[in-house]
């Protein structure tokens, strides 16, 4: 189990006029991730996802406040956690200079990997995700996908019992993006616990047993997809407005909101289910692609 | 792969130290009297000082791409190995290329013609240059954050120690201002060392302790720097 304990993380910056400032990037974060599941972090850019996933991953020090595996705490412990954990980041952060095997090999050596583990293991990863017939070519040849897609399984080569996935399907088309699940839903699958960061909604809802909802640094929501909807209201009617904007309301019963919309004299009215932007939109008052 | 990438990165950065070599040794150097040997023989010592202290700074300059642009040192900050290991690992990576490069100097020197000796002092001077180097290019990579500023860096620190420490002149002949702040860079006691074991001259110990020192305080520099990236 992983839990982030009153987590504080801020940043010292300079304005243009060159005076210095504090910036509150994650506020008084309290989280608990479990065993086994998939535990997404949704939010719009700049939200403090990726500060999180730094925390957690050590790459970065909480100012204030303790994250914990097990019993084990990043600030005493980092040496065992760096061995249960796998990371994926949102950059693809390959050697660039090295071919596909050389940096899955530069992977499990930093892993204290024995060699004919590493072997074994390279050439399973590759064709597991279709790409033995790659692992001499340099990164730089590959096409965006086919570096998430070893970026993910390079993480994944020292058998890691949580990976963490920061925007895994950033930039990618969807039937990648699709591919990318499907491997994320095997690795589940596998008992792998799964924390990705997203700020697609349609990711947070395909994959994610729980969601937590950043805003501005701050925690404020955390639940299933289904039962965040659920508390704001299951359905939806959305419709144009006069300037062209689209508009929408949140109903908790399918009559309301049927009610609704033969009441309405705009353009484009759709009746549909609610999801997790509008729980974003309802609470924050804002888009998470916004 | 890497093996590539080394002898390319090699043979780039030997392009200047063999001209000078061959235009201020072989050719100019005809012309110019030392007082006490020919000047190729003076020059070869702080060819290959000027020439050691490149390759080792600049076989740790792509570190700040790797660091600020491609981020691939994260991989090694994610992973269970200690933070001095990754130190240690580039610096010794550099001094390795330092010492491949001044191998070859070595080789061609003899080639023109030069007299100097190579003892396991002269060695261990070589070493201590390259690792002061690679030190100062490894700190310089993990705190500089813009391109253009590690080109600045080049243009400002190590151009014109490569020209002022001792290496194409005695720094002997400076303004006595001049003569201390010479000497208070590491360049200029590699430089003395070099030409004093090379012509079999007893070696200045003082010189051997301010490497020693360099080499010490700019490693716990790069150690610190780490710590400080890693958190």
């Amino acid at each position: 189990m992983l839990r982030l304990e009153n987590v504080r993380k801020t940043f010292l910056y300079k304005n243009a006029k060159g005076k210095e400032s504090t910036k509150v990037a994650v506020d008084n974060m309290n989280l608990r991730i479990d065993d086994g599941e998939i535990f997404g972090l949704l939010g719009p850019n700049g939200a403090g996802k990726t500060t999180i996933i730094k925390m957690l991953t050590m790459l970065s020090r909480p100012t204030k406040g303790n994250i914990y595996y097990g019993k084990l705490n990043t600030r005493n412990d980092a040496q065992a956690i760096k061995k249960l954990i796998g990371v994926v980041p949102q950059h693809i952060n390959f050697d660039q200079d090295l071919t596909v095997g050389e940096n899955m090999q530069l992977h499990g050596r930093l892993h204290h990997m024995p060699r004919k583990d590493r072997e074994q293991c390279i050439s399973e990863m590759l064709r597991y995700v279709e790409l033995s017939e790659r692992v001499n070519d340099s990164v730089r040849a590959l096409s965006g996908g086919m570096k998430r897609r070893l970026l993910i399984v390079r993480a994944l080569m020292h058998k890691p019992s949580i990976l963490f996935l920061d925007e895994p399907t950033v930039a990618l088309d969807p039937q990648v993006r699709r591919r990318i699940w499907d491997l994320i839903r095997k690795m589940h699958k596998a008992g792998v616990t799964i924390v990705l960061t997203t700020h697609y909604i349609e990711e947070a809802e395909a994959l994610c047993d729980r969601v937590a909802i950043i805003n501005k640094g701050k925690l404020i929501a955390l639940d299933t997809p289904k039962a965040l909807q659920e508390k704001i209201g299951s359905y939806a009617v959305e419709w144009d407005k006069e300037n062209g904007e689209r508009e929408f309301k949140i109903f908790h019963s399918k009559e309301q909101a049927k009610a609704f919309a033969n009441n309405l004299s705009q353009q484009n009215i759709l009746r549909r289910r609610s999801n997790l932007e509008d729980v974003f939109v309802e609470l924050t008052g804002r888009k998470v692609n916004s | 792969m890497l093996k590539h990438r080394m002898i390319k990165f090699i043979l780039s950065r030997m392009v200047a130290p063999i001209l000078y070599l061959v235009a201020f040794g072989w050719g100019l150097g005809r012309s110019i009297n030392t007082g006490s040997g020919s000047y190729l023989d003076f020059l070869v010592p702080g060819i290959l000082a000027l020439n050691s202290m490149n390759i080792a700074f600049n076989s740790l300059s792509p570190l700040h791409g790797e660091r600020v642009y491609h981020k691939s040192i994260e991989e090694y900050f994610t992973a269970p190995i200690n933070p001095l290991s990754f130190v240690i690992g580039k610096i010794l990576a550099a001094i390795l290329r330092g010492m491949i490069s001044s191998a070859i100097i070595i080789v061609l020197a003899y080639l023109f013609g030069a007299n100097f000796m190579i003892t396991p002092l002269f060695l261990l001077v070589l070493i201590l240059n390259c690792a002061i180097f690679a030190e100062i290019g490894f700190y310089a990579a993990m705190t500089i954050d813009s391109y253009e500023d590690m080109g600045r860096f080049n243009t400002y620190i190590l151009m014109p120690m490569s020209f002022l420490c001792g290496t194409f002149f005695s720094p002997d002949k400076l303004p006595k201002l001049f003569y201390y702040f010479i000497h208070a860079l590491p360049l200029t006691h590699t430089s003395l060392l070099l030409r004093e074991i090379g012509r079999g001259a007893p070696p200045e110990l003082l010189s051997v302790l301010v490497l020693l020192l360099y080499t010490a305080v700019c490693f716990w520099l790069c150690a610190r720097v780490t710590k400080k990236a890693q958190q």
